[in-house]
């Protein structure tokens, strides 16, 4: 926008304001008006789905899906379709931060006099993709986030070591479907693909006290579980390191 | 011969708008021979009381100037409901304030088991207290709605552009400081859910290029998840956020008043119209 286009949008708009109406009553009415609807819809709102009150957080828990509130869950959501390896930082506050720091330049970048939406192609387009991706990515993290129970059957080595080993490995599986090791990994079919690696043949990789050492003391994002029962974390040790 | 015309007398301070009086309202011709501004009548001495008293408060704050030029400045031709959104958002976070502060009268940040106690409590034996912890967290999902709806529409209009700038980036700032007050107020009933949708949170935090580390060591209090943690969030969920938001919903207000707001984009002013000097005549 150069001076004359600035001159000439301030004179326009002179005139816009001087035949427009007075904000006290015709704007403070239907303000009022609006903020009557906010209450109301908040109220009906409250009335009709209230206020849950899940278990106590004990930090030792076998259960639980780390679920954010849903207008965060196109975050998560995008969190766990970008996440390429040794760059999971700049995925996760990278892409995010870039995204506010767009938004806050806008008006230093698109510096056009056009103010007309259906003139502004490029500003159509933003919108139209930033509104589609946000939609999909809240749908798809709130389908995602739910329930992380695992499938996956004992692989031939443990089924050869005998009825034990393969007992021990179905309680492990449980133990992890209820801590919700599914919410960052895929374990065979099942789980998220991100932000943590795939644990499908982690057993082959790491031998089962690095699995252990993982569990109590691991890199973040990924939460520590050395709140956890012994034996449960013996037992989810064990059947992550059965994974070949 | 004619006479020169009267110089314009100067006036002081800027000239504000006129209240929109509907004729019939205006004051009346006096009967004649009716002394000026003497109260005839008891109902005049009353309506001469409430006069004084505001006079009196205006003689010493001086802010019938500042009433005068929010409340009767025009608003520009076309404006239509799109633009009760940001005052909707408005709305929305004094509900917020309004819910929150009944809810901190109960409300204990204690991690070792009082916070989920207190809002257990509240949800279970306050009078209306599961009402009103509902209205406070279906209000964040309201707010968080309009204030997204505002922005678009102030996007579609192209009201960021000249001279609004600074109005957008303020915008962005309460859209952020909104964002991190749901993601602060997740933490405070401390079940299961809002705790480990808090740890990853953080942790996701502390993975950002450089300020990352410190930003969840800050939000930690400490570089594990502790009972500093619970407090740390309710200070920041209650006293700070609330507080930044409120001043800068202020100068966002300031700006709009001062700047106007847009007109919407396909309305033309009519040359032929009169132009400047309009409002005050
Ligand atoms: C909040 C997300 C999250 C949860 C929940 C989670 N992890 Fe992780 N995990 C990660 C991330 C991210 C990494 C990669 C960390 C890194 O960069 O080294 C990881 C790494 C690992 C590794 C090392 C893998 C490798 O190839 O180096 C193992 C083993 C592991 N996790 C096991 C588990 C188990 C078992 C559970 C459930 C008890 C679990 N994780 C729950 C996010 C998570
Ligand atoms: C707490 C949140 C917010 C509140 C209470 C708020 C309030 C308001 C109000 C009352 C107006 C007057 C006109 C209207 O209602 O449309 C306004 C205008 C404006 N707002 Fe906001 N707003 C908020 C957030 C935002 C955000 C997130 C943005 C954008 C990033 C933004 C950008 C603007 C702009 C550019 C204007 C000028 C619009 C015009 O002149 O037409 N605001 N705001």
């Amino acid at each position: 926008m150069n001076q004359r286009e600035k001159e000439a949008y301030l004179r326009e708009y002179s005139i816009l304001k001087a035949q427009g109406k007075p904000f006290f009553p015709y704007a403070v009415a239907k303000d009022s008006l609006m903020g009557l609807l906010v209450v109301v819809v908040i109220i009906v709102l409250s009335l009709l789905f209230g206020a849950q009150l899940g278990p106590k957080a004990s930090g030792a828990t076998t259960t639980y899906v780390p679920r954010p509130d849903w207008y965060f869950f196109f975050l998560f959501q995008l969190l766990r379709v970008i996440h390429p390896p040794g760059f999971l930082g700049v995925a996760t506050i990278g892409i995010p931060t870039l995204g506010m720091i767009l938004l806050f330049l806008l008006p230093f970048y698109d510096r056009s006099a056009e103010r007309r939406i259906e003139r502004r192609p490029i500003a159509v387009a933003t919108l139209v993709f930033v509104v589609v991706a946000m939609a999909l990515l809240t749908l798809r993290g709130a389908a995602a986030g739910s329930p992380t129970a695992l499938t996956i059957s004992a692989p031939a080595a443990v089924k050869a070591a005998g009825k034990g080993a393969v007992s021990e490995f179905y309680a492990g599986r449980a133990a992890s479907s209820d801590v919700g090791c599914g919410a960052c990994h895929t374990i065979g079919t099942a789980g998220n693909p991100g932000p943590g690696p795939a644990l499908t043949h982690v057993g082959s990789r790491i031998p089962l006290a690095g699995i252990e050492r993982t569990l109590v003391n691991p890199t973040a994002p990924m939460p520590s579980f050395k709140g956890l029962p012994p034996k449960e974390l013996t037992a989810i040790a064990t059947f992550i390191s059965d994974l070949k | 011969m004619s006479e020169a015309p009267p110089r314009p007398r100067r006036r002081r301070g800027p000239r504000l708008p006129k209240p929109p009086v509907p004729p019939a309202f205006l004051p009346r011709p006096l009967p004649p021979g009716t002394q000026r501004g003497a109260p005839r009548t008891a109902l005049d001495h009353a309506a001469e009381s409430g006069k004084v008293v505001v006079d009196w408060i205006d003689e010493r704050t001086q802010l019938s100037g500042v009433t005068r030029w929010v409340m009767f400045r025009k608003v520009p031709r076309g404006t239509n409901w799109f633009y009760t959104l940001g005052s909707a958002t408005m709305f929305a976070f004094l509900a917020q304030a309004v819910t929150g502060v009944f809810l901190a009268m109960y409300y204990r940040p204690d991690a070792s088991g009082g916070a989920y106690e207190s809002v257990r409590y509240i949800s279970t034996s306050v009078f209306l207290g599961n009402f009103v912890r509902g209205m406070h967290k279906w209000g964040a999902t309201v707010m968080v709605v309009l204030v997204f709806l505002h922005m678009a529409r102030t996007f579609v209009w192209g009201a960021y552009k000249y001279p609004r700038e600074l109005n957008w980036v303020i915008g962005v700032t309460l859209l952020i400081l909104t964002m991190i007050m749901g993601f602060t107020g997740y933490l405070l009933p401390f079940d299961e859910r809002s705790y480990w949708a808090t740890i990853v949170g953080v942790n996701i935090n502390g993975t950002g290029p450089v300020i990352g580390p410190y930003l969840s060591d800050f939000l930690r209090g400490g570089p594990e998840f502790n009972a500093t943690t619970l407090s740390r969030f309710y200070a920041i969920h209650m006293l700070i956020l609330p507080g930044a938001i409120a001043g800068l919903i202020l100068a966002h207000l300031y700006l709009v008043t001062k700047l106007g707001t847009t007109a919407p984009p396909w309305v033309k002013a009519t040359p032929e119209e009169p132009a400047l000097g309009e409002e005050t005549a």
